[in-house]
């Protein structure tokens, strides 16, 4: 990059130099308020800052103040696009503390509630990704789908984004027949779809121009900044909360784990859809093996005491790891809750990664991590 | 859409996959026809294979636990000025970072920071803790090993102000950037 000798400098005191662009917070490629403090050097960005805390609520505050069973509902508002397997962190470190035995059936309601809400999640990312893109038309499609998803799980939780349907023991409701077969037909129904996306979408050559070679991260990145979920498996490692540290009933259904060695963003653009495909597949076991009985612990104590100590609970949510930490003292209310949310982890590595890249490209970028921002803000 | 780009497992997850619990009964190819009988679940942890290795050629004394239990593998407790040194044992191990945080107690006048860290390859859970006085909470930063410690001992000095040395930008991450509270603490009152 040489300067155009029109703006060159007039004298020797004003050289050439960088200035400071200000992406956001209130920008629609952030997805929400998250500031960027980019210093460039004409297109080039020499240093990215994220600026994070706009939408911070002090989540992990409001946890010592109410006992678990009241903590519950902010569970859904930290990834308020994958609530479901939020929640299940929360109420697998009780239960594991409280050693609760979970009924059979509310385990595998949990697991295609989960998985339905990392496709609805995935459909999200997608429509937007494309959307910082260019490209309007694939928000519609997703949108479309996704609504599917919402019919299904308000009927049975009575809410559209934000469940809490599951409770510490067990589920809020059981689910009906008709939640099984409507999900049954949106598996079939979504299938021919994910054809579809391909054709219209991931094969379009302006978009693999857009994303192949994009952002490169390698393995070794990841792990320095315990980036996770699509990210880490994108950059060629196969981790998955479900398989390396198997909860809920995660080791009875049979499903792959995408990845891919590139690291690039259509390397993360890629794993996130065959991770649609994965769900389906286990939503389709889930319900074959569906077995009947309660959906709810039958001794699970009014006033929930945890044994004093300190437990862990990690799942995969649909940005990667999710871990929650509680410290017990043997009261009511728990005396300290640790969030380990994902996308956290996943932005730490933006300003490394994003040296030397070009705007366009760094937004391109920023849109495969899959950023939700209250997920960093808690 | 099944690309054969997307090959199955590599052989290790296969690994960790067959070592659950055996598969429960045949179940049900109907599930209102047969309700077969619920088995209890039983989440079954990966086999920590590092385990091992760190277990013998440590500087700091790893306790094996029970992930079952207690959701991670290997523990202990470490003095800070070994933090630096148990930063480096887990990167050559090949572990990540997962996360780092604090914990105020207040009763016994100390601060308690625990580091998280997971295996990306076997699934390895291990934390380790450290506990500082109250009145002069310092630990050194680990920053220099883990760059990704950096957002998250920022976070754990805004809510608990433990000052970590060495540490590149210890500034306000999630709070206000003016902020000279710190939450978290037990005597924090708003």
């Amino acid at each position: 990059m040489t300067a155009p000798e029109l703006i060159e400098s007039p004298s020797e005191r004003a050289p050439r130099e960088n200035f400071v662009l200000n992406l956001g917070p209130q920008h629609p490629a952030t997805h929400g308020v998250l500031r960027v403090k980019l210093t460039m050097d004409g297109e080039f960005i020499t240093r990215a800052e994220p600026v994070c805390g706009y939408i911070h609520r002090m989540q992990e505050k409001m946890a010592e103040n109410r006992t678990f069973a009241q903590f519950l509902p902010n569970t859904s508002r930290i990834d308020y696009l994958s609530a479901m397997t939020y929640t299940h962190a929360f109420v697998g470190a009780v239960e594991r503390a409280a050693k609760l035995q979970v009924p059979p059936r509310a385990e595998y309601i949990r697991v295609i509630t989960s998985e339905l809400n990392r496709i609805s999640s995935h459909l999200v990312w997608w429509g937007a990704f494309l959307l910082d893109l260019g490209g309007f038309t694939p928000l519609l499609y997703a949108f479309d789908d996704r609504e599917k998803i919402l019919d299904l799980l308000e009927a049975i939780t009575g809410a559209r984004l934000t469940y809490s349907y599951y409770r510490i023991g067990g589920l809020y409701n059981d689910v009906d027949d008709a939640f099984l077969s409507g999900t049954r037909a949106f598996v079939s129904h979504m299938r021919p779809r994910l054809k579809m996306y391909r054709e219209l979408v991931t094969d379009n050559i302006i978009l693999r121009k857009r994303l192949i070679g994009i952002g490169p991260v390698s393995a070794e990145m990841c792990r320095k900044y315990g980036a996770s979920g699509p990210v880490l498996r994108g950059s060629g490692v196969a981790y998955d909360v479900r398989k390396a540290e198997p909860y809920s009933v995660y080791n009875q259904l049979d499903f792959d784990v995408p990845h891919l060695p590139e690291g690039d963003s259509m390397a993360r653009y890629l794993v996130r859809l065959e991770e649609i495909a994965q769900s389906l597949r286990i939503i389709e076991q889930g319900i074959d093996k569906l077995p009947s009985g309660p959906v709810m612990a039958e001794k699970v104590p009014r006033v929930l005491k945890l044994p004093a100590g300190d437990y862990c609970y990690a799942v995969e949510a649909a940005r990667g790891r999710f871990m929650v930490r509680i410290v017990s003292d043997n009261k009511e209310i728990p005396y300290r809750v640790k969030l380990r949310t994902p996308c956290l982890s996943n932005l730490s590595l933006f300003e490394e990664a994003s040296r030397g890249m070009l705007l366009p490209d760094a937004l391109a970028f920023m849109g495969s991590l899959d950023l939700v921002i209250p997920d960093i803000d808690r | 859409m099944a690309s054969s780009s997307f090959a199955t497992n590599a052989s290790f997850m296969t690994a960790t996959a067959s070592n659950g619990t055996p598969a429960p009964a045949s179940p049900a190819a109907n599930p209102v026809a047969v309700p077969p009988v619920p088995a209890p679940v039983q989440p079954v942890a990966p086999p920590p294979e590092p385990a091992p290795a760190l277990l013998a050629g440590s500087v700091i004394q790893l306790h094996v636990v029970d992930h079952a239990i207690k959701g991670v593998h290997l523990e202990t407790t470490v003095s800070p000025d070994q933090v630096i040194a148990s930063a480096l044992e887990m990167d050559q191990a090949g572990l990540a970072l997962d996360t780092i945080t604090g914990v105020d107690w207040l009763a016994e006048k100390q601060m308690e920071v625990v580091y998280d860290y997971f295996h990306p390859v076997t699934g390895l859970r291990v934390a380790i803790r450290s506990r500082v006085s109250r009145e002069d909470p310092e630990i050194p930063s680990i920053s220099q090993v883990f760059p990704g410690a950096n957002w998250h001992e920022r976070e754990t000095h805004d809510f608990f102000g433990i000052i970590f040395a060495g540490h590149p930008n210890l500034e306000p991450f999630l709070l206000p950037e003016d902020a000279t509270y710190h939450p978290l603490r037990k005597d924090f009152a708003s």
